[in-house]
């Protein structure tokens, strides 16, 4: 018998059971693109069957960072850029989890950039999604990584001197096998592509335009937008990787001549995933390593038994 | 044979084998029945560079690598580069033979490589007047044309070890022995060959001098084992299958043991991005239910603040390593310092909740290392293990039986599924986690997975379900909670039978030392040779840093008229600490303090507790007095 039996049990979820029963409601701004995000997560997690205790949401710092206050399942609100980290690891420890990692574009692309380069080369099984909103919204108003060039802020009050980060390509280059834009404007895409994240084995990033409509009134509510999938003026092969380059090159120059251009960008199903990797070389072990402490009949090495010998 | 056994002393350039060679050379010692205690001295360089280790062996425990040395092998830096002695680093090549003339014994032993020193050279830094000067015995040998004859250039080591044996009375069937366990086969040959030629070359020559290896024999099977390999085996029997870290001197050698044996261990080690993600992995491991560990060393640890801070508020376990090294910033990668407690103590914002313990020598690595687990998991708190270079890389002598131990698989305060069917809950089926009525303060944990335990953890302060929560009363119960769990530890560290302070000398001493970490077993052979010259002094090395032990150290400083802190750094940080725990006893402390990269030697200390409790002269060296409050 298993330890942790909300993981896998055969389970009708619905979106009800991922909203918080009593406080706290929403914090974020009325308009604010934040809610679309956690309205997409509540109902791609029934949809892939999964069930909140089996899910663990690990969010960042920022107004992105309270999504797992308003989500109900484990959560961990850990530090501004270092969900990744987190994540990753509770992967590892137990691949039962459904992990969710979540944060903003300061968060993920700025102080956590590291993390998210190396996360994506990794290749984790997990999902990640960025609130994309071009801003610091909870800090009010300053100039962020994906913010414009020429952007001003209270902090760039003549205009930011720096092209802005490119979260998509920076992603494919980084190594992550999944990647998609999607926007708060197009609440059943936005769902569609969670459910694919989540199903995808291996580091599933999605750039999720969020408007603020409070701090970066500029950037509007990101519509119109083109869903390049459906669209007959963009024909490329989403699993080449050239091509998704091209693709993310435009997606992202032309978010800022005020086209929307979101959909499925790039998507490797061939790729083995982290865990997969490390299980094949023998440095992960084939049964998740949590259940092994909560499992009677394991034997425990110890070091006299095995390594002692060597220093007689 | 001289007073202080055999006090070898290896030298040459990073890759001429130094290390391995004195490795074998300190086990075959230890196989014959001798103690033994390893000293390593090596740069921050891959190829070339000035590196020594030192091998001391007597009869009886060796407590530290003692004062000097009387044998130096010098085979010289066959990597060199520089051949300048007037450039800003010196004669490469020659250091490993001049840079030891202030610390070799009168009386000593000098063998060097004319493979690589010429004799002219050796008597253009100065080797002949030394040597008149100190009763030197120099026995200048062809170790590279020994080697090259029966092996390879390479083996030049093996042929020093052969003359050594030969010069000092080893018998060579222990080196041949390790020397098959090691190499393969045609190697192995190579070698052994080369050991006997030198061997047999060195007894032809005149035996003047008056070191001899002595005999001893020991009680049962012994292991040479490094603080470092102490700290893994240790974390690997307290039931550890998770590492995760990113490379730094000194850090990296406990680092390298883990990642070498977790995966036959069913456990997982992750070289990461960086000390910030290092640390986060190990946190986001353990909050899934498993022992996690992460560390570093300074630098390394500087950036595992954040997550520090995280763990303490999160309350998720986790053991952290800080290895030691000369700071501040990039300092001396290589060499010793204890200039890190206050940063340990204190790193991150808020006030600190965590555990530290610096283990005062090998066994104590191992003992504490286990503690450090317990406590972080039944407490859900972060446990520091902070250590040196110098207790790190250093190799003694252990029984074996000592490590014949059961492992701990029990992942601490945890509650099973049926226990949270039970546990308290909020109107919507959140587990509060974060209950502010908890015994010791202590909430046992859900863990990811498990039916009836989804909780929010959080860096905010929180409610009991985990919620952000900005209420004043909310937050004096959840810090007072929190904070409780150090009183508990105290309580129970002071509880036990054994404590993590050790105490050496007679108990009525007027005098006292007081110690911290790894100084402590140097400290204690200072206060044996005191003794034996009629000074009334004993010493305390002090292991527990948070929780305190101010009981323990009140008593000691009580008992005394006067005390000698004895500690690495230049600021007196431990004796600061003291002061600012006890509230008391300023006038009582003087400190000896060293920060020039090498541990203290007992003859140092000896030095330093004249000039200052005994009133005599100023020590030499580098030490430093800082005297007691008042004075």
């Amino acid at each position: 018998m298993t330890a942790f039996s909300a993981i896998h049990e055969e389970h009708e979820s619905n979106q009800e059971e991922f909203t918080p029963g009593v406080e706290p409601q929403p914090t974020w701004c009325p308009g604010c693109g934040d809610f679309a995000v956690l309205k997409a997560l509540k109902g791609a997690m029934p949809a892939v069957g999964r069930s909140p205790e089996e899910v663990l949401l690990v969010t960042g710092i920022g107004c992105s960072g309270k999504l797992s206050s308003y989500f109900e399942s484990y959560g961990y609100h850990s530090i501004h850029g270092r969900s990744l980290p987190i994540a990753r690891a509770a992967k590892l420890a137990n691949p039962g989890l459904e992990v969710v990692a979540a944060g903003g574009d300061g968060d993920g692309y700025g102080i956590g950039g590291n993390h998210f380069m190396h996360t994506a080369r990794e290749n984790h099984d997990m999902t990640y999604i960025v609130f994309n909103n071009e801003i610091f919204g909870l800090t009010k108003g300053q100039t962020s990584p994906t913010s414009p060039k020429g952007h001003k802020s209270k902090t760039q009050p003549s205009g930011s001197a720096k092209d802005p980060v490119r979260p998509l390509t920076l992603s494919l280059a980084s190594g992550a096998s999944y990647v998609a834009r999607t926007a708060a404007t197009n609440p059943r895409q936005a769902q569609e592509i969670l459910v694919e994240a989540i199903e995808h084995d291996g580091f599933a990033h999605i750039d999720f335009l969020t408007q603020c409509p409070t701090w970066n009134k500029d950037a509007k509510e990101y519509v119109p937008y083109t869903d390049i999938q459906q669209s007959d003026e963009y024909d490329f092969d989403v699993t080449d990787r050239r091509e998704a380059a091209d693709m993310m090159y435009e997606a992202e120059t032309k978010l800022h001549e005020g086209e929307v251009l979101t959909g499925r960008f790039y998507q490797d199903s061939d790729r083995p995933s982290y865990g997969q990797e490390k299980r094949s070389t023998g440095e992960m072990p084939q049964e998740p390593l949590a259940e092994r402490y909560y499992d009677e009949d394991v034997e425990w090495e110890r070091a006299a038994d095995e390594l002692i010998a060597r220093h007689t | 044979m001289t007073q202080g056994g055999l006090k070898w002393r290896v030298s040459g350039g990073s890759g001429d084998g130094i290390d391995s060679t004195s490795q074998n050379f300190a086990k075959a010692l230890m196989r014959a029945g001798l103690h033994v205690f390893t000293h390593r001295h090596y740069p921050s360089r891959i190829r070339g560079g000035h590196t020594y280790v030192e091998v001391r062996a007597q009869s009886t425990e060796v407590r530290s690598r003692g004062d000097g040395f009387n044998f130096l092998l010098a085979l010289g830096d066959s990597f060199a580069r520089n051949p300048d002695d007037e450039a800003y680093y010196g004669d490469e090549k020659l250091k490993p033979l001049y840079e030891h003339f202030d610390d070799l014994n009168e009386g000593g032993i000098i063998v060097y490589d004319t493979g690589v020193i010429s004799e002219e050279e050796a008597q253009a830094v100065g080797l002949d007047e030394h040597a008149e000067e100190n009763n030197w015995h120099v026995y200048p040998i062809d170790l590279r044309s020994i080697a090259r004859e029966y092996g390879r250039d390479v083996m030049r080591n093996t042929a020093g070890v052969g003359v050594t044996a030969a010069l000092v009375g080893i018998d060579t069937s222990y080196f041949e022995e390790l020397i098959q366990e090691v190499m393969p086969g045609e190697m192995a040959e190579a070698n052994i060959k080369t050991l006997q030629a030198a061997y047999e070359h060195a007894q032809e020559l005149d035996q003047g001098h008056d070191i001899e290896v002595p005999e001893g024999e020991h009680d049962g099977e012994q292991a040479l084992m490094s603080g470092s390999d102490a700290i893994a085996y240790a974390s690997l029997d307290a039931g550890c299958r998770f590492i995760s870290g990113y490379p730094m001197t000194p850090w990296t050698s406990a680092f390298t043991v883990m990642s070498q044996h977790l995966p036959n261990f069913g456990g997982i080690s992750e070289q990461v991005e960086d000390e910030i993600a290092a640390a986060a992995l190990a946190l986001g491991a353990s909050h899934a239910g498993v022992k996690s560990m992460s560390g570093s060393s300074g630098g390394g640890f500087a950036l595992m603040s954040e997550p520090l801070g995280l763990a303490e508020m999160t309350e998720t376990p986790v053991v952290l390593l800080e290895a030691m090294r000369a700071g501040p910033s990039t300092g001396m990668p290589t060499k010793s310092e204890q200039a890190d407690l206050e940063f340990v103590l204190y790193t991150s914002q808020g006030d600190s909740c965590r555990v530290v313990f610096a283990p005062g020598n090998i066994q104590e690595a191992y003992e504490q290392t286990r503690q450090a687990f317990e406590y972080a998991y039944d407490y859900h708190l972060p446990a520091i293990i902070v250590y040196d270079q110098k207790l790190g890389g250093e190799m003694r002598n252990v029984p074996v039986d000592f490590f014949d131990r059961e492992p701990d698989p029990d992942p601490g305060a945890v509650l099973t599924e049926d226990e949270l069917a039970e546990a308290a809950h909020d109107a919507a089926g959140k587990f509060k986690r974060y209950a502010h009525d908890a015994e010791d303060g202590v909430n046992p944990r859900s863990v990811p997975g498990q039916k009836g335990g989804r909780f929010l953890a959080t860096g905010n302060e929180s409610m009991e379900v985990g919620h952000i929560a900005e209420s004043p009363e909310n937050r004096v119960i959840q810090m007072d909670r929190r904070m409780e769990k150090l009183d508990v530890i105290r309580a129970d560290l002071d509880e036990g039978d054994s404590s993590n302070q050790t105490y050496h000398g007679p108990a009525d001493a007027e005098y006292g030392i007081l110690t911290w970490g790894s100084q402590q077993d140097t400290v204690f052979e200072a206060v044996d040779r005191l003794e034996a010259r009629g000074s009334d002094v004993k010493a305390l090395g002090v292991s527990d840093l948070m929780p305190y032990p101010e009981d323990e150290v009140r008593s000691f400083l009580e008992s005394v008229e006067e005390c000698l802190v004895v500690e690495m750094n230049a600021t007196a940080q431990f004796r600061g600490l003291t002061q600012k725990e006890l509230g008391q006893f300023g006038p009582r402390m003087t400190s000896l303090l060293k920060y020039d990269g090498e541990p203290f030697e007992p003859g140092e200390i000896v030095d330093g507790f004249e000039a200052t409790i005994e009133d005599q002269e100023h020590p030499g060296g580098n030490m430093k007095i800082v005297p007691a409050a008042g004075d």
